[in-house]
């Protein structure tokens, strides 16, 4: 098992909280793991973009060049990415903000409303929760119990009091998607 | 056994220093390693050491020197723009036996540059960069677990020769987080009582400084450094080999790129080509030897690297001509890419 994945977006979206929770995720259930984030140029509203590569043997290069799961939370992300996921590859698209559909038909594709689900609960800053929860049931490799447990022990103390409405968030991404 | 930790490369090369009895830091901000100075900040104070954010990347270097003259293991960081800046200040400390680590996660240049991942300052590292006849060992690693594990070990190595010893990563390894387990330090425990300065109450003065202007002194101490430097060269060497028994061809390649090449000896192994790396983990001490012996039975050799190429000079002259040597780099922070790697092997496997 080797999953190749890019996450990418506006800056302020979580982008990297994604790939970082993912990261943290895969190690606690004994994966070998490397993230690689864009990183010195962040910004709000700028484009923000991370690399997470999960795998059951030791990882060889951190870099992926194309990547087997995209997951897109904007349409600049969706342009610049779709191009280099793998054929036979997974999307994983944030219908919300993205009008329109990818124009390859080799790939599988999931459009999921991750900021509707998370204004639904009343914070849209949850729709990166959300997008998490489908990755996970997309990808069948990390539990959803294992980043719950996860986020208990990498969320920073003033961030624990809002644990509860991202594991909501996350279980309701999950749910969204049908297999 | 520790337990497993989720770091930045620059966080754990922070945290292995500390570990490793580092209690004197140095540096001033530079991308992409500015968590190496952030971590310190929080970390190292409360743990009783001292940090300080200089004034500049050569009062850094300065601040080294002078630390390390009582004995305290002292370390600085910066990128390379800051490192070009510290060579005065390396070759000094060499000059005048001191031990100390620097830590280079190095970024596209020449100049200012920018701040993507680089291999452009291998000539500098391991050809001098500062001035004089000298030499550090320079370690090179590929993993977040690799560049703790050396980092520990610099500071050892560098006490037992009285010597600065440099850890040459790029961008990618400072920035990317991966798992890793802390190692205990080593232990060891280098009695500097005869060199250092400090309190003299009961003992002679010592005096440390790389200047003499008296006939034939530096000649001499040169002499007695030439003798370390074998000594560390013969002693210090660290080179990973990965399937290159039966190998046709053969990459070379270090730090990131090494791990960009075991991807691509993975991929072509699995079609039936036999590909293998050799990785040298010290630049400086160079695999000489081993990269000679395979050269008398492989054909061809395969350097990679984030430059125009440096380390393929090395390669050269272990090889000598016995077999035919393929190049393949990206300078100015570009990131070689396994599909192009992957072309240009093919053809010479066709050739």
């Amino acid at each position: 098992m080797e999953h190749k994945i890019i996450f990418a977006g506006f800056g302020g979206q979580g982008v990297i909280s994604m790939g970082t929770l993912m990261a943290y995720a895969a190690m606690a259930e004994n994966k070998n793991v490397t993230f690689y984030p864009a990183y010195g140029i962040a910004m709000r509203g700028g484009t923000a973009n991370c690399s997470v590569i999960i795998s059951d043997d030791p990882v060889a290069s951190p870099v992926i060049a194309f990547p087997n799961i995209l997951v897109v939370m904007n349409e600049p992300s969706l342009d610049c990415f779709t191009d280099r996921l793998q054929e036979g590859g997974t999307l994983l698209a944030n219908s919300s903000l993205i009008r329109k559909k990818a124009a390859r038909k080799d790939i599988r594709s999931f459009y999921i409303p991750v900021n509707d689900i998370a204004e639904e609960l009343g914070d849209s800053r949850m729709a990166n929760m959300a997008m998490v929860g489908s990755l996970l049931k997309i990808m069948n490799t990390v539990t959803l119990s294992t980043v719950f447990q996860t986020m208990k022990k990498t969320f920073s103390p003033k961030l624990l009091k809002v644990i509860d409405i991202n594991q909501e968030a996350m279980k309701k991404g999950f749910h969204a998607v049908q297999l | 056994m520790g337990e497993k930790q989720l770091m930045k490369g620059n966080e754990a090369i922070a945290e292995a220093a500390i570990r490793a009895g580092m209690t004197c830091y140095f540096g001033y901000p530079i991308t992409p390693q500015n968590e190496i100075p952030a971590y310190m900040a929080k970390h190292l104070t409360i743990r009783g050491g001292t940090f300080i954010q200089a004034e500049s990347e050569i009062a850094a270097i300065n601040m080294v020197y002078g630390a390390a003259c009582t004995g305290a293991r002292a370390m600085t960081s910066s990128s390379s723009p800051g490192i070009s800046l510290k060579q005065e200040g390396i070759s000094y400390l060499v000059g005048a036996r001191l031990p100390a680590v620097i830590v280079n996660i190095a970024r596209g240049g020449p100049g200012l540059g920018n701040i993507a991942p680089s291999q452009a300052d291998y000539f500098q590292a391991v050809k001098g960069g500062g001035h004089g006849d000298y030499h550090m060992v320079v370690y090179t690693p590929e993993t977040v677990q690799e560049a703790a594990d050396l980092t520990m070990k610099a500071f050892d190595v560098a006490d037992e020769y009285r010597n600065p010893v440099l850890i040459l990563g790029d961008a990618i390894l400072g920035q990317m987080m991966e798992p890793l387990v802390f190692k205990e330090p080593s232990g060891k425990k280098f009695d500097k009582s005869s060199w250092t300065l400090g309190n003299r109450k009961g003992r002679k003065s010592h005096l440390i400084n790389s200047l003499s202007l008296t006939e034939g002194v530096v000649e001499q101490w040169n002499w007695e450094l030439k003798k370390k430097f074998d000594l560390m060269a013969e002693r210090e060497l660290m080179v990973e080999e990965y399937m290159v028994e039966d190998a046709d061809v053969i990459f070379v390649a270090y730090g990131t790129t090494a791990r960009i090449c075991r991807s691509v000896v993975h991929q072509t192994r699995k079609q039936g080509m036999k590909t293998g790396l050799i990785r040298p983990i010290t630049v400086w001490p160079f695999p000489t030897e081993t990269i000679a012996g395979h050269a008398e039975k492989t054909k061809h050799f395969f350097v990679v690297e984030m430059s125009l190429g440096q380390m393929i000079e090395d390669v050269r002259l272990a090889i000598l001509g016995n077999a035919k040597i393929h190049f393949h780099g990206r300078p100015g922070g570009g990131i070689p890419a396994e599909a192009d790697i992957l072309k240009q092997l093919k053809a010479i496997l066709q050739s």
